[in-house]
């Protein structure tokens, strides 16, 4: 079965610029954490998709393990894990998630 | 589920045992941590990496017992 989840996030990460693991929806998150990376990414205008891994058991637990990484949500930016709440709001502090995204050539609004 | 501050130290300095570890117990309830973490070993290595080290240090609690940790990780300046 964890061979299923993985191809599944494989593809995922690889089809999808930027992609996100949350809890609940863009629209309607339904944790804190979610929603903070949710809240900066529509700040940075970063088109984005997700999944709602509460929605999916297997997925929940399979992408902890696809990332080694134990918590939701999770952010990856062409194929490539850059993190969790706490490292995406220190890098938007830092301006380094612009820089980032400048870097992989994905589209987003500029800052002033 | 809620494990006590000095148990999450203990197992971060168990596998860092340079490390700087300050604490905070943000709602007093042992259950929502922020914790900083300062050590030698995460020089030269991704944020990812230093907390990759740091959620191995405590044993697979991150995300059972403890619901939220906040983290922040550097090594010394």
């Amino acid at each position: 079965m964890a061979d299923a989840v993985f191809d599944r996030i494989q593809s995922d990460i690889e089809g999808n610029q930027v992609f996100l693991y949350m809890k609940g929806t863009p629209m309607f998150p339904q944790c804190g954490f979610s929603a903070r990376v949710v809240q900066i990414l529509s700040h940075l205008g970063v088109p984005f998709q997700s999944a709602n891994v509460l929605e999916e058991q297997e997925l929940r637990e399979g992408i902890k393990e696809f990332s080694q990484w134990p918590t939701i949500p999770q952010l990856y930016v062409k194929g490539e894990f850059v993190g969790g709440c706490d490292i995406i709001t220190e890098m938007f502090q830092s301006g380094e998630l612009e820089t980032l995204l400048e870097e992989k050539g994905v589209a987003h609004k500029a800052q002033a | 589920m809620a494990m006590p501050a000095n148990e999450i130290e203990a197992l971060i300095k168990a596998a860092l045992p340079d490390a700087t570890v300050t604490i905070d117990d943000l709602a007093g309830d042992g259950d929502h941590y922020a914790a900083t973490v300062v050590s030698e070993q995460f020089r030269g290595l991704s944020r990812v990496r230093q907390h990759q080290i740091v959620y191995a240090a405590l044993r697979g609690r991150m995300g059972g017992e403890l619901h939220a940790l906040a983290l922040q990780t550097s090594a010394p300046t």
